[in-house]
């Protein structure tokens, strides 16, 4: 593009100082884990890794983190059950209220998180609670699940739109029956597109904090919803200051296998 | 082998009835969908017509209207609803001016071999956790917290706790959702049409104006969707920078253990406010370029 030489400066400027306004909020919470001071103020006149020692020892932020994996694993496996059970609906048939199952897909995750929260909490309470079945980690893996479905039925309904159904027709005529066909062809093509929906479903069950609050039983805390029952506490912050520290540097991981992924389908 | 053979029957028999197979794909997402979650959903806005107990707290299955009257009369209500939307507008403004500028960036005065670095750099800080950015915000703008340090010299001051903070916090959690649209719909943008505008004599400016930004409108406003709707649903960076103010998500939240049919009935707000800012962004064809 023509852009006259001050245009390019300014507009380099301005981008460098937003990407240095994103970031420098993400490198605080890296230092100041570091912080000595106890009352952590600022700026910094130590560093120490006792805090880290210290959060290794807690036990209740590693009970919150082990519950956050577990439910993010269960809601995961169910949202790629439901999201791609959805997205061959969705594409491969013509039917009545096609677009409204696409709408009804997303809307969990368009409407506020404390909408849903509080509309599961109650359809919980009545319905769930008198056959036995109280708040619990169940309940949250449900939760969750119900608004990480979209990001599987995007991903897989993007993937099935750019393959063609030629494969599948071929192994049809070879004789291979609907079970097969899915086995050995639909499957294999749509892998990467299952990895990266259940990548992104992980990711967004393991950040919920509305839903979680609401559909969690008492002593099940996940990782946000410890977090934010202890950031007021001062006697609790270096723990939290270390565990929000992991949790930046864990960002990372996400971002290298999504690279990877994307390398492998080109 | 009989197990063998049966698979092949059953395969054959789902081959040979399209709308069974459309049947068993659709049974568990839809059961899940419509019966599970627009179910209790329809039950929650329901129970907005409903009332409680004043006693027990308990919710009375009794049809009022009483709560949506509450909350069209009583000053409180409308006040916190009516800075909530303001809040998200601003948010949404606040995000657009700046994403616009920093999207340029990437997607056309930035070396073409640095742009994927780039779309990394932007998408990095969107996998982590909400609550640590919320939180890092909090440090930051604590009294003597680091703003106040970088700024001292300078003769001024952080803003503290309150709405300002809680708009500055949600414009910078969002921003990214706002970059990303942009960035796509400019990459999209055929460099002859630029071309073209500075043979006509246009200056940057004038080029920016009149081709660039009618050109990457939709994609604005399919990054407002999300800076809109994710501000006027939150209730928790009020909690964690807001100081005292309240957004609407707080007053549902207050009253939902005691009173259910008055948050539900606060929560129609967001929910209507987001369903047609939907419709109108929808009209505007900005969604398809998502």
């Amino acid at each position: 593009m023509k852009l006259s030489r001050r245009a390019r400066i300014t507009v380099r400027i301005i981008a460098f100082l937003g990407l240095a306004a994103i970031y420098l909020p993400l490198l605080l919470v890296l230092v100041n884990s570091l912080n000595a001071d106890r009352s952590f103020g600022w700026p910094p006149r130590q560093l120490t890794l006792h805090w880290w020692t210290d959060a290794w020892a807690s036990t209740g932020a590693r009970a919150a983190l082990w519950t956050s994996v577990r439910a993010g694993l269960g809601a995961t496996a169910l949202a790629l059950v439901l999201g791609s059970l959805a997205a061959f609906a969705v594409h491969r048939h013509r039917f009545f209220g096609r677009e409204a199952v696409s709408f009804a897909v997303v809307l969990p995750i368009a409407l506020p998180g404390i909408v849903t929260g509080i509309a599961l909490n109650s359809a919980f309470r009545t319905v769930l609670q008198p056959a036995g079945i109280g708040l619990g980690l169940f309940t949250v893996v449900v939760g969750h699940a119900t608004f990480c479905i979209v990001v599987v039925f995007n991903n897989v309904t993007a993937r099935l739109r750019r393959t063609s159904g030629s494969y599948e027709e071929a192994a049809m005529d070879l004789g291979a029956t609907t079970f097969q066909v899915y086995r050995d062809i639909t499957f294999p093509l749509l892998r990467s597109a299952l990895a990266a929906g259940a990548l992104l479903a992980f990711a967004l069950s393991f950040d919920e904090i509305a839903v979680t609050t609401f559909t969690a039983g008492a002593g099940v805390q996940t990782l946000p919803v410890w977090i934010f029952a202890n950031m007021a506490r001062p006697n609790q912050a270096p723990v939290v200051n270390v565990v929000a520290a992991v949790l930046v540097l864990l960002s990372v991981v996400p971002i290298y296998l999504a690279q990877r992924l994307s390398s492998d389908t080109k | 082998m009989t197990t063998d053979s049966a698979g092949r029957r059953l395969a054959g028999a789902l081959h040979r009835r399209p709308r069974l197979r459309l049947g068993l794909l659709l049974a568990a997402p839809l059961t899940w969908l419509l019966v599970a979650y627009l179910g209790s959903l329809a039950v929650l806005f329901l129970s907005a017509f409903w009332t409680t107990d004043p006693f027990t707290s308990d919710v009375v299955r009794s049809w009022t209207t009483d709560n949506f009257r509450t909350l069209l009369s009583a000053p409180v209500y409308r006040t916190v609803a009516l800075r909530s939307l303001g809040v998200a507008a601003a948010v949404t403004v606040i995000d657009a001016v700046v994403a616009l500028p920093i999207a340029c960036y990437t997607a056309l005065v930035a070396k073409p071999s640095r742009r994927p670095l780039l779309v990394v750099a932007l998408l990095t800080p969107l996998w982590a956790s909400y609550l640590v950015k919320a939180y890092a915000w909090r440090i930051i703008l604590a009294n003597g917290g680091p703003l106040d340090w970088a700024l001292g010299p300078l003769g001024l001051h952080s803003p503290g706790y309150g709405l300002t903070a809680v708009i500055l916090v949600l414009a910078y959690l969002w921003l990214p959702y706002m970059i990303l649209p942009i960035h796509a719909g400019l990459e999209q943008l055929p460099a002859n049409l630029l071309d073209a505008s500075a043979d006509l004599g246009a200056r940057t400016w004038r080029t920016v104006r009149s081709v660039v930004l009618p050109m990457v409108l939709p994609s604005v406003a399919a990054g407002s969707v999300f800076t809109f709707s994710l501000s006027l649903g939150d209730y928790l960076a009020v909690q964690i920078v807001g100081g005292r103010s309240q957004l609407i998500g707080n007053l549902i939240y207050a009253n939902v253990t005691l009173n259910l049919p008055l948050a539900a009935a606060l929560g129609t707000v967001p929910v209507v406010a987001i369903l047609l800012y939907l419709l109108a962004v929808r009209r505007s064809g900005a969604l398809r370029s998502l």
